[in-house]
């Protein structure tokens, strides 16, 4: 495997190459997400009666859920802070943390998911539920694409290694904590 | 490096297993460069057979085509939706921007990879793997794919009408996993023409196209995402029963349209922006002259990048949109043909006065000019919507747009790779047989795309496999204009073998090259020719001036003055 | 995207970032502290069951959050100015895909159109008792798929 070029270490710009890259991967998570909500949002504008639908959605669980991964953002920047002290150690671990609050939202959320469908309401039973499951479906999976990523950085900044990706991975979790301070109003309250 | 071996990508490993394991693996961005270039060209000949077999059927309808055999109804919308889709996602993209861009990127701005290397490797075989896909379409049951590459639908939603369930699915997912490539590798480029430029090299020093890729890196980054977003809602449509795009469950099929053309319209941008960086590189080098304006073609391409976002419905100009927005999207339409002109008379510009060399690469990048101005000028009849009323899904729609991407994807390529041939493979290419591919291209190329202007006007509709059904289409005169566009076809396909041979040969037995065999100042020529692992081994070099300081005035000795010689 | 400002030579990355760190932790959890508290307030804004306060308790809230984790928790103001525009012109595109778009796929009627499914669809759909089983009650659930 190549060692590390020369490339990766210039910084024209004054941004250090891996921030600047996730900045870029930030701007082309906003796109994505903007489709999937864009479209959710005009065909709930344009469909007053999913409103019967919604309802359904537990605010309770949702709001826990917003709880945990706003908690989780927390620990993402309490472990960049720990980091920028240099201590790689402190750092790994409020990355397992935040790791934490990420398997704990998907956990919820798959109980969240299996009541529901055993209520009836699958992603084939209105387009409401289309939406719902595949726009927290996409995030979902970002949160766990996030995890992977958090836990292998995790594992190199305990041995005090490439702590400058612990603020990156960070900054890639608070976009998608973003996400879902967006989707939370939009799918569980107001609905 | 026998770059001849990897071809296709998937060339059976008959040598031992190191060897197969260090290309397979590699992370130098020349050799990944040159990967999605064999793969890119072994893809165009899928591209070219498919075209060859419909064109054969509508220039003789019902009877067999040699090396086909009858084309059925089926047959013919898998064979168009093929032709469109491995043309512009597995040959123009990775071709111009992934092959072009990862090759040149580093050695043009003075550097010794891409920045994330690895990230590299995996662009590439997430590329390759989608092409996989997409060439495994072909073999499931009901074959390939056979809604058109635009994929409207409830045409592509359900198999009961596109008669092609599994390959529908299988398009999907290889045109989402091709997206993924290359928003993967995007990021690489910006990142890296960001970062990593030699020291010296100010943002209005590197090179035009390295800029137009940069440019077009972005633009595709901030388009696709409404599409990958659509895609991911037609696969669960397609599979899971869904009714996103299906009226009866409450969903809308025009959204689709408008998702798929947010990212169709900028991408043809996001192709046409590397094509024309590439013919700034050869003319100025082929003039001996300054690039006439190096600050107006960078602005007006990123104003063409921002203004391809507010163009797309002219795609729907007849799919039922709203009028009022017709009207707004035919003003934005004509006005986004002021840039690309202007970018022309630029070049027009910088070949005036110019002392012409008339090499290859140089006669390619002229027929780009003149064969991409016929595009641009039938593009304002239906950029009109009262024109394009008449216009919309006729044969004129075809042969404009051809005249755009063939001179994208095809003419401004013949000329990045006879220009960059040397510094690739270390070789020269054989001139007189690329003189004779040239011709043996852009006559052929004409006599097939005027008569389908013609028969456009006339009334041919497009993906209709058979016009003896059409009375009305079938006029003295019209078949022959047909049976002209194939002939044609079949001739200019023919002279594409003389490219395979020259290139293939030259890259064995061509004449060894120097390191700077064009005389050109970038960044690039520094290096040997193949450039070593590293690139500038004798240190990565520092830079001085801009890259067009052709025929300067403070240097008498040369007309030309690389970018990185002190003085 | 312009950037003259550099002088010529290229900088290190750790060059680029070098500061003494002070440790932000209080900070941090303060603003935790607010996002907590609008997280409470957005989620009692439905039970004052006036529409405009649910909408702005709701959304206007999200905005200051976001705007909240992405000032102090993602620094996005310590960057260099153009990420933050690259960040706006994105969400600024969203905003003319959403504005191009809805014309034709919220609105179900337009000068010269209907789009009758639609329209039949919301009446369908509005007849039907609220806080019921769906219309389309337990539905056949296909195997596989979420």
């Amino acid at each position: 495997m190549a060692t590390r070029p020369i490339a990766t270490t210039r910084s024209a710009t004054g941004i250090p190459t891996g921030r600047l890259a996730v900045w870029w991967v930030i701007a082309s998570e906003i796109v994505i997400f903007g489709g999937v909500l864009g479209s959710y949002l005009m065909h709930r504008l344009g469909h007053p009666e999913w409103e019967h639908q919604s309802v359904h959605t537990n605010t309770w669980i949702g709001a826990f859920n917003t709880l945990v991964l706003l908690t989780s953002s927390l620990c993402a920047v309490l472990a960049h802070n720990a980091a920028e002290l240099k201590n790689g150690k402190k750092a790994a671990n409020f990355l397992l943390l935040t790791c934490v609050g990420g398997l704990t939202f998907l956990t919820v959320k798959g109980f969240e998911w299996t009541h529901e469908i055993q209520s009836g309401f699958t992603m084939q039973s209105n387009m409401f539920w289309s939406f719902y499951y595949t726009a927290a479906g996409l995030h979902g999976l970002h949160v766990l694409a996030g995890v992977i990523i958090m836990l292998i950085v995790a594992a190199d900044a305990r041995k005090n290694q490439e702590l400058q990706r612990v603020e990156n991975i960070g900054i890639y979790w608070h976009f998608v904590d973003i996400v879902w301070v967006f989707l939370f109003p939009l799918l569980y309250i107001a609905k | 490096m026998s770059a001849e071996a990897h071809a296709a990508g998937h060339a059976a490993g008959h040598h031992e297993e190191g060897w197969f394991h260090k290309y397979f693996w590699s992370t130098d961005h020349k050799m990944i460069g040159m990967q999605y270039l064999f793969t890119g060209m072994a893809m165009a000949l899928i591209g070219g057979f498919t075209v060859y077999v419909f064109r054969m059927q509508l220039a003789f309808p019902g009877v067999s085509v040699p090396g086909f055999g009858r084309v059925t109804a089926s047959d013919y919308n898998a064979l168009v939706t093929t032709h469109g889709s491995v043309m512009i996602f597995w040959v123009a993209m990775p071709v111009l921007i992934a092959a072009l861009g990862n090759f040149l990127i580093p050695l043009m701005i003075g550097c010794d990879d891409m920045v994330f290397p690895r990230l590299n490797r995996l662009s590439y075989q997430l590329f390759l793997l989608s092409a996989l896909i997409l060439i495994g379409s072909f073999f499931v049951q009901g074959g390939a794919f056979g809604g058109a590459w635009t994929a409207y639908p409830p045409l592509s939603a359900k198999g009961v009408y596109n008669l092609t369930p599994q390959g529908a699915s299988l398009w999907l997912v290889a045109v989402a996993l091709e997206f993924v490539a290359f928003l993967l590798g995007g990021i690489n480029f910006v990142t890296t023409v960001m970062n990593s430029r030699a020291p010296g090299m100010k943002m209005f020093d590197v090179p035009i196209v390295v800029w137009m890729i940069v440019v077009a890196s972005i633009v595709f980054m901030a388009s696709v995402g409404p599409l990958v977003a659509g895609a991911v809602m037609l696969l669960f449509d397609q599979n899971f029963g869904t009714g996103f795009y299906d009226p009866a469950k409450g969903g809308d099929p025009v959204l689709w349209q408008h998702l798929f053309w947010f990212f169709g319209h900028p991408e043809v941008y996001v192709v046409l922006l590397p094509a024309v960086g590439i013919v700034a590189e050869v003319i100025t080098v082929f003039s001996r002259k300054k690039l006439f304006g190096y600050k107006t073609v960078l602005y007006t391409a990123i104003g063409t990048g921002v203004l391809s976002f507010f163009v797309w419905a002219h795609h729907q100009f007849i799919a039922g949109i709203d009028p009022r927005m017709a009207n707004i999207f035919s003003v934005t339409t004509l006005l986004i043909s002021i840039p690309v002109a202007e970018m022309m008379f630029v070049y027009i510009a910088t070949l005036y006065g110019g002392s012409i060399r008339l090499k290859v690469p140089m006669l390619w990048s002229l027929a780009f000019i003149g064969e991409f101005l016929v595009g641009g000028v039938t593009g304002i009849f239906l950029g009109a919507s009262g024109s394009d009323i008449y216009f919309h899904d006729t044969y004129f729609v075809l042969a404009h747009f051809h005249y755009t991407f063939f001179p994208i994807a095809f003419i401004a390529v013949f000329s990045a790779v006879t220009y960059w041939f040397p510094k690739m493979f270390g070789r020269m290419m054989n001139e007189t047989f690329g003189k004779i591919h040239f011709w043996g291209t852009i006559i052929p190329f004409n006599f097939i795309f005027i008569p389908l202007f013609i028969l456009g006007v006339r009334g041919d509709h497009r993906r209709i496999y058979d016009y003896t059904n059409f009375p009305d289409l079938m006029k003295p005169g019209m078949q022959d204009l047909r049976v002209l566009a194939t002939v044609s076809l079949v001739t200019l396909l023919a002279f594409q073998f003389i490219f395979l041979a020259n290139f293939f040969y030259s890259l064995v037995k061509g004449p060894k090259a120097s390191a700077n065999p064009w005389q050109a100042n970038t960044l690039e020529w520094v290096a040997a020719s193949p450039p070593p692992h590293g690139n500038f081994p004798e240190g990565l070099p520092t830079v001085y001036r801009g890259p067009y300081e052709y025929n300067h005035p403070d240097r008498p000795q040369e007309d030309y003055w690389p970018q990185n010689v002190a003085s | 995207m312009s950037d003259t400002s550099h002088p010529a030579p290229a900088g290190t990355a750790a060059a680029a970032e070098g500061h003494a760190h002070v440790d932000h932790t209080q900070a941090y959890v303060k603003i935790w502290g607010l996002l907590v508290v609008l997280l409470v307030i957005s989620v009692a804004g439905p039970f004052l069951g006036i529409r405009w306060v649910t909408l702005i308790t709701a959304f206007g809230i999200a905005l200051v959050k976001a705007y909240m984790v992405a000032k102090h928790f993602m620094h996005i103001d310590l960057e260099r100015k153009w990420i933050l525009y690259l960040m706006a012109t994105m969400l600024a595109l969203m905003a003319v895909m959403v504005g191009g778009v809805s014309p034709d796929v919220m609105q179900h009627q337009g000068r010269n159109w209907t789009n009758e499914a639609a329209k039949a669809a919301v009446e369908k759909g509005l007849k039907e008792a609220p806080a019921e089983h769906t219309e389309h009650g337990a539905a056949p659930a296909h195997g596989e798929g979420h």
